[in-house]
């Protein structure tokens, strides 16, 4: 096959990526609704669950009745169907590499689906190991908001420029995305935290219930939270404040020159530096430290966004 | 940064650390100098003060993203100052052209590294203590710890600990064997004698006590120090450092005096006199771009060549600089930032003199390559001449009368300036930027239709100025090469400190401290044992850990089984 071929697969791959993703959305939506609808009945004998809204099975996760809700179906089904565009971005990405011929991350439109790509993996691995499918409309819906906003960013495949043609590109972009991509999860982690913590507080017990019901327990998602913290900070350190200096000692003389994505890069580690540092503080663990989390993660967000597009500086052709 | 340790799950004060833990903020005892001293301190290095400073620094640093910085781009900053005068008093009062050398930043992050040193010295003595510890005493009441298993056996109590002794050794913890007390004693002589008086609740029970993780401390510590190995490398390298940035035609060269350069900004200990002595000429500038596909324009390739001479007197080496590729001469680097064109310009003044010869650097204002340049002529007679204008590499007329580029490459050059006659305002003595003419004296020439003259040139084209001023003639292009040079004395200091950081912040983010303890005691002729295990921090797997131990003394007990 030749690169054009390759390009044209990449895009297919990546577009059918994304509607496979927005229907990995919807049915978690589905999922949801459907977990608003059931009641807690508990006392409610096995296999006596109805249809259709009346008292049902008990909710997750506290279905160990050995019951399957509808909610939970549509769960099972969101989770394949994230498993399968996952797969399908992946060769989106791979097929990109091949067609321009170099790693695939070399402008913003690249970097946007690789980071979407991060974003399902360390999702669908940690679904895997830790059960975290109850972040499903989180990152699915990230995951399709990143897609089809990339597409305002998009470029035909092609040679980089001569600022990028170097294998720092390959560890220092590799590296920010990949933090990236775990702190998406870690911010919808807190943020879900903060929904349900905020609930219980106003009324204890309403967490076991419907929607809530569906998450687990606050102290749960903390702990996953600051567990996907704990792995991005040092990748992000690596990213930003190691590889990052030396390619720009390399490519502009200095290590360090205050440009404005230096300095956001700078402000969202020594955001999350807080974040890890609000847990071992009175006051500031649960709540204080997933606000932080997720200020941490906005200054992320800002960084790629804003600074690309609002503010001229050094990076100004990609990430 | 104060440092209690930021990983823990569920904090269980570090050995020792507690001092900082949860400080709340108490109420200044209105009583002496000193235990108000001794109060400020306390503030100073609580966590909380470490928590609110670090976000006082990312709140800092976000101005100087959004105000342009004078060590960043002095040009936009004086852009800036032009356009808003009076906003610019208020910045330059605040300091918010220079955000990282202001006074109010440098408070916050000297505040933050006080407050980790006095957070990190009293830590790492409490710390050098705990590494000549002993794991804890066993509990008396093993079954109340979080993970618990107990099991019987035939062997005896001693063999059995002897068993667990080893096996948490080689699970890298740190073992203590207190012997079982009564008669028992005397199968065997103990590692743990005497270490553990009292931690034996039952006579004739006999127990191991292991504890491991101290390397999270330790991570916590090397990543904080390591912090201010960065902040020193950084200030060695911003003091002793120097950078500079120089246009060189094709032709032209260049030495490393302070002379040469455009602009240069050098750290306050480094003597001018230090740079090293080199010189190079740039015999070649070569810019590449895409020339089909969709990134049709795009740059493809960078590379300056010619010859460098190390020091006065050697021979000159050849050199190839490209970007990401720069050529390093004792400690100074020579980087390859961009290209431009110099148009090649003749004026003959109105007595048909050659006043001005030679190529002029333009520089690029997008990435077609459409350039601004002044060319300055003081020497011209009877008054002096100043041409300002745009250089396009491959203009087409627009529908519009208005030219453009095409492209990078100068495939149809065409140089449109527009002519000044009066006083340059050279001999003044104020500095002036080579790319700007300063108009406060100088006329706008007008054509003979009293329109404002503009020429338009092609190369090889020469036209006459009216009213007898002289000629101006286009001779060609060079291209020139931007270069950077900078040296940052130490510059692997803040690297090894932050390589360092990130691995201690990974030990202190990983390792998880853990305590295990069997104890063994006889009942009857049998031997009830019993494991378990606390974990100081949440998130391991601690149930399993604890079978796992338990899985494989028994399989001693059968390896051991006649």
């Amino acid at each position: 096959m030749n690169t054009e071929a390759f390009a044209q697969l990449s895009n297919i791959a990546v577009a059918s990526a994304a509607v496979v993703f927005f229907l990995a959305l919807l049915t978690h939506l589905a999922e949801w609704a459907a977990a608003r609808e059931v009641l807690p009945a508990r006392s409610e004998p096995v296999g006596a669950r109805a249809r259709g809204g009346s008292p049902a099975a008990p909710p997750h996760p506290a279905g160990d009745t050995g019951k399957v809700t509808r909610s939970d179906r549509l769960g099972g089904i969101g989770i394949s169907l994230t498993v399968l565009a996952t797969a399908l971005l992946a060769a989106g990405v791979l097929f990109r590499g091949l067609a321009a011929e170099r790693v695939p991350w070399g402008n913003m439109y690249e970097f946007a689906v690789a980071s979407a790509l991060v974003v399902a993996v360390v999702y669908v691995g940690l679904v895997a190991r830790l059960g975290i499918s109850w972040l499903g409309p989180i990152v699915t819906g990230f995951v399709v908001i990143v897609l089809g906003l990339s597409i305002l960013v998009y470029v035909p495949a092609g040679p980089l420029v001569p600022a990028l043609d170097s294998y720092w590109l390959a560890l220092h972009v590799s590296a920010a995305a990949i933090a990236g991509g775990a702190f998406v999860v870690g911010a919808g982690a807190s943020a879900l935290f903060l929904v349900k913590n905020r609930a219980e507080r106003r009324s204890p017990g309403s967490g076991e219930r419907g929607l809530l019901g569906r998450l687990p327990t606050t102290a749960a998602m903390d702990r996953l939270a600051y567990r996907v913290h704990a792995f991005a900070f040092p990748v992000w350190t690596f990213a930003a404040l190691i590889a990052g200096p030396i390619w720009a000692q390399n490519a502009w003389g200095r290590y360090w020159g205050w440009d404005p994505k230096e300095v956001w890069a700078f402000i969202t580690w020594v955001v999350y530096a807080g974040y890890l540092h609000a847990r071992a503080t009175a006051g500031w663990r649960g709540k204080g430290a997933a606000v932080l989390a997720l200020i941490g993660f906005a200054t992320l967000v800002f960084n790629f966004v804003g600074v690309n597009l609002f503010i001229s500086g050094l990076h100004s052709y990609a990430f | 940064m104060a440092t209690t340790s930021p990983p823990a799950d569920q904090e269980v004060a570090p050995p020792g650390g507690g001092r900082h833990e949860g400080d709340g903020p108490g109420r200044p005892p209105a009583v002496s100098m000193r235990e108000l001293g001794r109060w400020a301190w306390r503030q100073l290095t609580s966590m909380r003060t470490a928590l609110l400073l670090l976000l006082a620094l990312a709140l800092a640093a976000v101005p100087g993203s959004l105000v342009p910085q004078q060590g960043v781009d002095s040009l936009r900053v004086a852009q800036y100052r032009l356009e808003n005068p009076t906003l610019s008093q208020w910045f330059d009062r605040l300091g918010l052209f220079s955000v990282y050398s202001s006074p109010w930043f440098a408070a916050i992050y000297l505040l933050l590294m006080i407050s980790l040193i006095g957070c990190v010295v009293p830590r790492a003595v409490v710390y050098a203590r705990a590494l000549r510890a002993r794991p804890p005493r066993t509990p008396s009441r093993l079954e109340r710890l979080p993970a618990y298993v107990s099991y019987e056996t035939d062997r005896a109590p001693t063999d059995v600990l002897a068993d667990a002794e080893n096996l948490l050794r080689r699970q890298r913890y740190r073992v203590d064997r207190d012997l079982p007390a009564g008669p028992e004693i005397g199968s065997e002589t103990g590692s743990g004698a005497g270490s553990g008086a009292g931690a034996v609740p039952t006579l004739g029970a006999g127990s191991v006590r292991a504890e491991k993780g101290y390397l999270r401390e330790t991570g916590n510590l090397v990543f904080h120090v390591s912090l201010l190995i960065v902040l020193v490398g950084v200030a060695v390298g911003a003091l002793w450092g120097y950078r500079g940035s120089v246009i060189v035609v094709e032709g032209q060269g260049f030495s490393n005096t302070l002379t040469q350069y455009d602009e240069f900004t050098s750290g306050a200990l480094a003597g001018a006199d230090s740079l090293p002595p080199f010189s190079l000429s740039l015999d070649q500038m070569t810019a590449e771009f895409q020339t089909e596909g969709d990134q049709a324009g795009q740059p493809k390739l960078f590379e300056a060549s010619g010859t460098v001479t190390r020091a006065p007197g050697e021979d000159a080496d050849g050199f190839d600089i490209r970007v990401n590729h720069p050529l390093t001469v004792d400690g100074t680097s020579v980087f390859l930032l961009g290209s431009g064109y110099a148009p090649v310009v003749t004026v003959r003044d109105g007595e048909g003199e050659v006043a001005f010869s030679g190529p002029v650097a333009f520089l690029p204002t997008d990435s077609s390559y459409v350039s601004e340049g002044v060319v300055k002529v003081p020497d011209a007679q009877p008054e002096q001449l100043g041409f300002e204008g745009l250089f396009l590499p491959w203009a087409v007329q627009g529908s519009d009368g208005v030219s453009r580029s095409l492209f990078p490459e100068p495939a149809n050059p065409e140089l449109d300036l527009f002519v000044y006659t009066g006083d340059l305002g050279l001999d003044d003595g104020e500095p002036q930027s080579v790319f700007a003419l300063d108009k406060d004296d100088l006329d706008l020439l007008e054509g003979a239709d009293g329109e404002t003259l503009r020429l338009a040139l092609t190369p090889g084209e020469q036209v006459r100025l009216p009213d007898g001023l002289g000629s101006v003639s286009f001779d060609g292009v060079r291209e020139f090469a931007r270069f950077q040079v900078a040296s940052t004395p130490l510059s692997w200091l803040p690297l090894a400190g932050l390589v360092l950081a990130v691995a201690g912040m990974t030990g202190s983010l990983y390792i998880r401290p853990r305590r295990t303890w069997v104890r063994a005691r006889a009942a009857g002729d049998r031997t009830v044992v019993e494991v378990a295990g606390l974990d100081r921090v949440s998130g391991g797997d601690l149930a399993t850990d604890l079978d796992d131990v338990v899985a494989r003394l028994r399989d001693e007990e059968e390896g051991a089984t006649p």
